[in-house]
């Protein structure tokens, strides 16, 4: 039985790296700083080892064969999932070149909210250390932090200590759209947030009627979603005397069609902020299990965020047309590969076409695909690389245990390899 | 296997070699001396009439990093107009303004390139630098460290750390993030705006740490040279592109003291405000003082016309140019207690007086300062212009009748605003040797590059002689990294993948007794997370680190 301490989390996204581990033999078990994301994530039992080739346990080299046979003359692969490391990455954009497909990450949805606003106007953000010390102003629009990282505040929040306040408790923190979930949110001292609620569909007029107070355009309307005006009016006002305030969206909880216009919105509002004579930035909340990981090496290979289309034998990038799901529904592909090597209880799209499925041991499947090729978690199984939600600082994973599971890594240069 | 290269005209500045007729032999991917004892050659190029160089070494062009992703995600309209199809042996990708890794790799060797090293390496965001590097073949590469807007150092001067400890904590942070140099950007000014400053002159105080960028400046000059660190810190300074900034760059000469200092893309640095516009070129003054002062070395950042991206550590000075940017999209960031960026396209415009005049006085001064050792070919990639514009900058700078006539098509104020059609002066193959080769090698301290004598690692191109000079440095008949045939005809024939060179000062240990607490409660990551291992840059099998000698302790 050994314990490794400072270990950092691919899970979480936001770079938890004080847990403290035991592991004996395959089994862990977090002593320390652990959370409803992270603790069953890195305890989660190895189930099976063997991959599969329809529904038989093979060897790997049997199921790396007929993964390349799948392959081997196809059209229009999709690859999709991309929930893995650095390398993980690395390795599927070379099969994808290789092969002509679509690489689609998971949540690329969710993501293109953000892509599409900051590819048309850019953005003023800031990271997880500027936030612990210097924000003395959160406005929360949309979303829950402690729902998507549950020691959100407790870390970069709430800290013992700040460069630049003489005590974090003086922090105000305003919700808008949501209402806080528990008292993670409450400071130290006792102080609660502020909650402007809204149903999520009144949110993009809300944050339009924000926008307007802030270039102090005129408004004939008394209130907004069931928000008053002049509650908002504080909040701009707020925003305008703030030292560095902090406008953080989650982009996954705007739920709604064109949410990209409410993030450019939220930009804009930053931007407009910073030229009123303070300091502001944006701050976008989302982006755990790989997501950013497979947008920063696809953008870095490629040019492009990871939606993109090989088939010509150059990266082509659509944020619509290349999404993955819909190839899949519309019959545009002619085989799956999904690659998840984080979460064992996600689901690979269902389909009728020859699939290759390289997940994290113990997934189940509603189909059993034509390959399973359980594969080793990045951070437990194998070191690595992966990018926090802030997207500038990648975390150097550790391996844990000797499970003897390939990386994701090793299987898909194996695949490539045997085409 | 032993290589022949027979009868190139050779030029090697660093062995005093200027277009003599040579036989070069390899073996074992370095220089040899001719063989004496009969062994057979393996191989043998006929270079007959052909131009021999080492390869040629970018000191300055932002090839990893965080902001350079941003920079590529931000314009997708530019990659889509220059798309690379895969082949048998590389890659696919885009390129233009900013390129994928492995077309940045390819197009650099395509062009005679073997070594190239990024700038502004944040060391809270090393690991992607190194990251983006480690996927960009071909080249050698390596980056500079920045500091300088770290609240860490900031806190040190602010507490009045003796010279020692900051030093300590210089070359901690260098061997943490895996440089071979130091780098400072808009010193203070990056931290300052996080106050909310817009701008922070030389002699002007942050506001909330009361030191001043000059004092940073010498601080780090001091401790580069202290520590045995061979290229010289590497400054980037304040008021970047703001009229009447020539006389802050004056000032940061005199104030550095004599110390060793690297001023980057010295033409945003050097207007004046004379003249109708207010805007002018301050580009005499600064070749006089660079000329003068021995202890400084400079490379230029010349703009060329067209589209581009800036993308640069200086987020006060990005954001205020932001009201430029073209297409009309842009990104600021504050980065984690250590620095920050701001991502501003450009498209500049001969037809634009400023844009015009900028082009000129970056060439003014490339032709104003005498010594080819002290001063360097870039455009601070992607900044001025994508460094595929090299060959034409090349050409401007060897061929003076069409030096002016690119001048005559420029902005009408802007050619009587400049000296240039006056300027003579010429570049001849040797200086360019110099200047690509041979100085940049020695400004950043690499042992056994840029250099064709025997023991030297063998990167070397061979160019068919050409007058149109654009023609010529475009596509090398031959490229050799390591003694291995990469390119031919301008066509990359083989990938291998460069190392990455590193400089590795000592420090005492105790410094960390100070940084872990610091990390503990001020930043995000666990000291012991922070720190880059060499397993991270060598585990993918193609990376590798090569560590260069210090100089004699100062």
């Amino acid at each position: 039985m050994t314990e490794i301490t400072e270990v950092p989390s691919p899970f979480c996204g936001i770079g938890t790296d004080d847990l403290a581990i035991h592991i004996d033999g395959v089994s862990l078990k977090v002593t320390a700083n652990g959370c409803a994301v992270n603790s069953p994530a890195f305890e989660l039992p190895i189930v099976d080892t063997a991959p599969r080739v329809a529904g038989q346990a093979v060897d790997l080299a049997t199921a790396v064969a007929k993964a390349a046979e799948l392959l081997r003359n196809t059209q229009q692969p999709v690859i999709g999932g991309c929930a893995t490391d650095v390398n993980g990455m690395r390795a599927l954009l070379a099969l994808a070149d290789k092969v002509g497909a679509v690489a689609d990450t998971g949540n690329f949805n969710i993501a293109r909210r953000n892509l599409l606003a900051m590819q048309d106007a850019g953005w003023m953000n800031t990271t997880l250390a500027e936030i612990k010390n210097r924000c003395d102003l959160l406005l929360i629009i949309g979303t829950v932090p402690e729902g998507f990282a549950p020691r959100f505040f407790e870390r970069y929040l709430w800290t013992e200590d700040a460069m630049y306040l003489s005590d974090t408790s003086v922090r105000e923190v305003i919700y808008l759209g949501k209402t806080p979930c528990g008292d993670a949110s409450t400071s130290p001292s006792g102080k609660k947030a502020q909650a402007l609620a809204c149903a999520d569909a009144e949110l993009p007029d809300v944050v339009a009627v924000l926008s307007a107070l802030i270039k102090k355009q005129p408004l004939q309307a008394q209130s907004v979603g069931g928000i008053t005006v002049d509650d908002l009016q504080a909040v701009a006002e707020k925003l305008r005397t703030a030292k560095y305030s902090v406008v953080l969206w989650g982009a996954g909880t705007l739920a709604y069609d064109h949410a990209e216009l409410t993030v450019q919105t939220i930009c804009n509002i930053v931007k407009d902020i910073n030229l009123q004579g303070t300091r502001c930035s944006g701050f976008p909340l989302g982006g755990k299990e790989g997501d950013q990981t497979a947008n920063q090496v696809c953008g870095w290979t490629t040019g492009y965020p990871a939606r993109v289309n090989f088939a010509k034998g150059y990266p082509e990038y659509d944020p619509f047309l290349y999404d993955s799901h819909t190839m899949l529904t519309n019959g545009e592909a002619d085989a799956l590969l999904w690659v998840q090597a984080f979460n064992a209880n996600a689901k690979p799209p269902l389909t009728e076409l020859p699939s290759i499925i390289l997940g994290r041991s113990g997934m189940s499947f509603d189909k059993e695909p034509d390959v399973f090729i359980p594969v080793g978690t990045p951070g437990i199984d194998h070191a690595g690389h992966a990018y926090r939600l802030d997207n500038v600082v990648a975390i150097r994973l550790k391996k844990l245990r000797d499970s003897g599971l390939p990386s994701t890594a090793e299987v898909l240069h194996a695949i490539e390899q045997a085409l | 296997m032993l290589i022949k290269l027979t009868g190139g005209t050779v030029y090697d500045p660093a062995s005093g070699i200027d277009g003599q007729q040579q036989d070069i032999f390899i073996q074992d991917g370095r220089i040899v001396d001719a063989p004496t004892d009969g062994r057979p050659v393996d191989k043998e190029y006929d270079l007959r009439g052909k131009v021999v160089m080492s390869g040629a070494i970018d000191m300055h062009t932002h090839i990893g990093g965080g902001k350079g992703n941003i920079a590529r995600t931000l314009l997708p309209e530019d990659h889509r107009a220059d798309p690379v199809h895969r082949t048998q042996l590389t890659r696919s990708g885009t390129g233009h303004a900013m390129p994928s890794t492995y077309v940045a790799g390819y197009r650099y060797a395509e062009m005679g390139y073997t070594a190239c090293f990024e700038p502004a390496v944040l060391p809270v965001n090393a690991r992607q630098a190194h990251m983006e590097m480690g996927d960009t073949p071909i080249v050698d590469k390596g980056g500079y460290v920045m500091l300088g807007s770290d609240d860490f150092l900031l806190r040190m001067l602010t507490a009045n750390k003796d010279q020692k400890a900051i030093n300590d904590y210089v070359a901690w942070t260098l061997n943490a993030a895996k440089g071979i140099g130091i780098k400072v950007v808009n010193a203070g000014g990056i931290n300052a705006f996080k106050f909310n400053q817009r701008k922070l002159d030389l002699d002007e105080q942050n506001s909330h740490y009361a030191v001043t960028p000059r004092q940073i400046l010498q601080t780090l000059a001091k401790a580069v040279l202290e520590l045995g660190i061979t290229h010289p810190l590497h400054v980037h300074g304040c008021n970047l592109g703001v009229p009447g900034n020539v006389d802050t760059t004056l000032n940061t000469i005199q104030g550095v003291e004599g110390l060793p200092m690297h001023l980057t893309h010295i033409q945003f640095h050097s207007y004046g405000t004379e003249g109708d516009f207010k805007f002018s070129s301050g580009a005499a003054q600064i070749a006089e003082a660079i000329n003068n002062n021995k202890n400084i070395t400079a490379d230029v950042g010349q703009i060329l016309f067209g589209q581009t991206v800036t993308a640069s550590g200086d987020n006060m000075r990005q954001h205020a140019n932001h009201r430029f940017a073209s297409p009309n999209k842009w990104v600021c960031m504050d980065i984690e207690c250590d620095a920050g960026c701001g991502v501003v396209p450009f498209k500049y415009k001969d037809q634009n007086f400023v844009n015009a005049l900028q082009w000129a006085i970056g060439l003014e001064i490339f032709l104003l300062v005498e010594d080819p050792w002290r001063i360097f070919l870039t455009t601070d990639h992607p900044n001025g212009a994508p460094f595929t514009s090299y060959p034409h900058l090349i050409r401007l700078l060897m061929d003076r009748s069409f030096r002016n006539d690119m001048l005559a098509t420029i902005h009408p104020e802007a050619q009587k605003m400049t000296t240039l059609a006056s300027i003579e002066r010429e570049y001849t193959l040797n200086e360019i040797a110099i200047m690509t080769r041979a100085g940049a090698a020695r400004i950043i301290g690499l042992k056994d590059r840029g250099a064709l004598s025997a023991g030297n690692w063998a990167d070397i191109t061979v160019y068919t002689e050409n007058a149109d000079r654009q023609a010529m440095f475009s596509k090398p008949d031959y490229v050799f990294k390591d003694g291995e045939l990469v390119v031919q005809n301008g066509e990359v024939v083989k990938v291998t993948w460069g190392t990455t060179h590193i400089v590795k000062p000592d420090y005492d240990l105790s410094i960390e007794k100070d940084l872990k607490p610091y990390f503990d409660k001020y930043l995000t990551m666990k000291l012991g997370n922070f720190k880059i291992s060499d397993d991270e840059i060598s585990e993918d099998g193609r990376g590798s680190l090569t560590a260069h000698p210090l100089r004699g302790v100062a």
